[in-house]
């Protein structure tokens, strides 16, 4: 190789580090965020997930924080109600997820972008003040409403209209929640889906009518196909959120009535974990529950990524001239 | 399939659409709506096509009024600016698309879709979706789809305008030709005069949502009935001055400042009756640079177009275009004479805007 190649390539190899460098710098502000408030956290719970630190052993000198092994993961498969926290979190992420923050979500964008423009606005404003109150307010109100005879609001019109009184909540814990995180969860695919609609060029939507669809095969066939990938981020990130959520359910019915009815994953991480009934608070028995969480949420990512093909959304294109 | 509008309104909230827009277009025309942005040849051709509904007046499809009646009830093709394919699907969906609504049968959907875009030179690309071709081959498969299910009425809006010069060239034949071939009544939106001159049977020149002419392209260029429509049409465009017309008995002059022309009977006698200074227009291949003109002016800027030069000459506050062979070899500042063909010259009212000559 001549001397002038060698230098070239060179230039060229630091020219390709010096546009590199500038890539990474673009993405160090998120790249610390996961580091310090994702990656850190996670190495710090895993960490706490095999000791037996809680309240009750706790002393000022960490050094003393004993070392058990798997014993939390061991007592965790053999508590007798993992199991059922395990398949009440499935069922509150499959029916928040399918029915609120997804089908309801998205009916919601269609009918609003199909409304005269104003209203389609008020419609959509309503339906975000339940994310943008404060989650203790907002379950104070559904507390309120909901509320036994004869402090409940429906419970004070069947008073009046002569028909028997129940205690809502209680009674129906599950709908409840899923309804009262519903109708949180609705917003935000409700705003994707909006923004997507509305995105899609005039003309196309106009030649679909022309070309003789009806409005709702033009939904069918244009719009749907159209948001796939605002469908599938919405689906994904809404599961992987909704894994985690406990606060409304906390507030509402604290995992209750009786045992574990309502009990989430996550709800059971904190309650060991931070407020236990008993007064003591198992730091590391609850870390081994954050952990299993941590890791579902990681290989359903993966899932998700290689099943929908997030690659495919950067196809090169094709281009001749006629 | 004949097309009837009458006084046809489109207002949106206040604004004004179109207004008492009447047109009759007949069976087979080749119906061009001409005119600069906003001045309301879209919104018509929106509400032909039944995106929009009218806010007043009347539409009707050979005998059948369609005010009401929805898109897809129309039978109408139309090719969009932007194309508008349907970008997840395939070319073979995309011209599909409109006999798949319909319930075609599968096998006659193949064949027709196949029929169509060998027409179209693009049989080859059926299984491309629309990011992968050209915007050539994209404007080809917009107009399949436009075809395939045999419309009554094509509509076009500015179909070309985001095709290079060459090709855009190239499609107004093909379209033309296409047209006069399947003899389906067309409506052809654009701004470029080009274009509505070169394909249209006659023209529908719009401004400000209203009609200004509706007249075939040589009687929209030799017989403006509108100022707007005499400064429009015609590329370089016709040359305006103010001038005052007086005489009688056949024998009339048109005068500004230092400029004295003779007008003949035919054109001076309408603008001579008329009280005050009038708009006079002359193309610039109506004038010319001759020895024995009698119009006395200083070449300001030659324009070399290639096959012609476009000389701007000042006859003192004056300035006229004009047409003239490159052999010639103007140079900017020389001065020559310019002779006038007045039997070409247009006459306007400067209040109406309305030609003096044709009613």
């Amino acid at each position: 190789m001549s001397q002038q190649a060698e230098k070239r390539e060179a230039r060229s190899s630091r020219n390709a580090l010096r546009s590199y460098l500038g890539a990474y710098g673009f993405m160090a502000p998120a790249g610390v965020l996961v580091v310090v408030f994702f990656l850190i956290p996670v190495a710090i719970i895993l960490y706490l997930s095999v000791t037996n630190l809680a309240s009750s052993n706790f002393t000022s000198n960490l050094a003393a924080m004993e070392y058990i092994g798997l014993r939390n993961y061991e007592t965790l498969l053999n508590d007798q109600f993992a199991r059922k926290i395990f398949f009440n979190t499935i069922f509150y992420v499959l029916f928040t997820l399918s029915i609120f923050n997804v089908s309801l979500a998205l009916i919601v964008s269609l009918l609003t972008t199909h409304i005269d423009r104003g209203a389609g606005f008020v419609f959509r404003a309503l339906w975000i003040l339940p994310r943008i109150t404060s989650p203790v307010v907002y379950i104070l109100i559904w507390k309120r409403m909901m509320a036994e005879a004869p402090f409940g609001i429906l419970n004070q019109f069947n008073n009046w209209l002569g028909m028997p009184t129940y205690n809502y909540i209680a009674t129906n814990p599950w709908v409840f929640v899923v309804v009262v995180n519903g109708f949180i969860g609705l917003s935000f695919g409700m705003i994707i889906f909006t923004s997507a609609i509305e995105s899609i060029p005039k003309d196309l939507l106009n030649a679909s009518l022309v070309d003789g669809s009806s409005k709702l095969q033009r939904i069918r066939y244009v719009i749907l196909p159209l948001i796939r990938w605002p469908l599938l981020f919405v689906f994904t990130y809404q599961t992987l959120s909704l894994l985690t959520s406990f606060v409304e359910i906390q507030l509402l019915t604290d995992g209750g009535p009786g045992l574990y009815r309502t009990e989430v994953w996550s709800l059971t991480a904190y309650h060991r974990a931070l407020s236990n009934y008993f007064g003591n608070a198992q730091w590391g028995y609850g870390s081994a529950f954050a952990v299993l969480l941590v890791l579902i949420g990681v290989v359903l990512a993966v899932i998700y990524m290689r099943v929908f093909r997030f690659d495919e959304l950067v196809a090169e294109p094709r281009v001749e001239t006629l | 399939m004949k097309v009837t509008i009458d006084n046809l309104t489109k207002k949106f909230g206040d604004v004004v659409g179109v207004e008492d827009l009447t047109l009759h277009i007949d069976d087979g025309e080749f119906v061009a709506f001409l005119g600069p942005s906003g001045c309301g040849k879209t919104t018509t051709l929106l509400t032909l096509a039944g995106i929009y509904r009218p806010t007043d007046g009347e539409i009707r499809f050979g005998e059948r009024i369609v005010n009401q009646v929805q898109p897809k009830d129309r039978n109408i093709g139309m090719v969009f600016q932007s194309y508008a394919l349907y970008p997840h699907m395939t070319v073979f969906q995309n011209i599909a698309y409109p006999l798949k609504l319909k319930r075609v049968a599968k096998n006659i959907q193949h064949e027709r879709v196949q029929q169509v875009a060998n027409v179209m030179g693009i049989g080859n690309l059926l299984d491309r979706r629309p990011g992968q071709l050209s915007g050539g081959q994209q404007q080809r498969v917009a107009l399949g789809r436009a075809l395939v299910k045999e419309p009554d009425i094509l509509l076009f809006d500015e179909p070309l305008s985001n095709l290079d010069a060459r090709l855009r060239l190239t499609m107004r034949g093909e379209i033309k030709h296409l047209q006069k071939d399947l003899g389906i009544t067309s409506i052809y939106v654009t701004h470029d005069q080009v274009e509505a001159m070169t394909m249209a049977d006659r023209i529908a020149v719009m401004n400000g949502g209203h009609l200004q002419a509706f007249d075939s392209p040589d009687e929209l260029y030799s017989r403006p009935k509108t100022l707007f429509v005499a400064g429009f049409v015609g590329n370089p465009p016709m040359n305006f001055v103010s001038v005052d017309v007086s005489g009688s008995n056949g024998s009339y002059i048109a005068e500004a400042d230092s400029l004295r022309l003779e007008v003949g009977q035919e054109r001076g006698g309408p603008p001579a009756g008329y009280d005050g200074a009038v708009v006079m227009g002359i193309r610039p291949e109506d004038i010319q640079i001759s020895e024995n003109g009698n119009v006395s002016g200083e070449i300001f800027i030659v324009e070399p177009l290639g096959r012609e030069d476009l000389i701007d000459v000042r006859v003192g506050p004056h300035s006229f275009l004009l047409l003239e062979n490159t052999e010639s070899q103007r140079q900017s500042g020389e001065r020559v004479n310019l002779k006038f063909d007045m039997q070409k010259a247009q006459f306007f009212d400067p209040q109406t805007e309305k030609s003096l000559l044709w009613q």
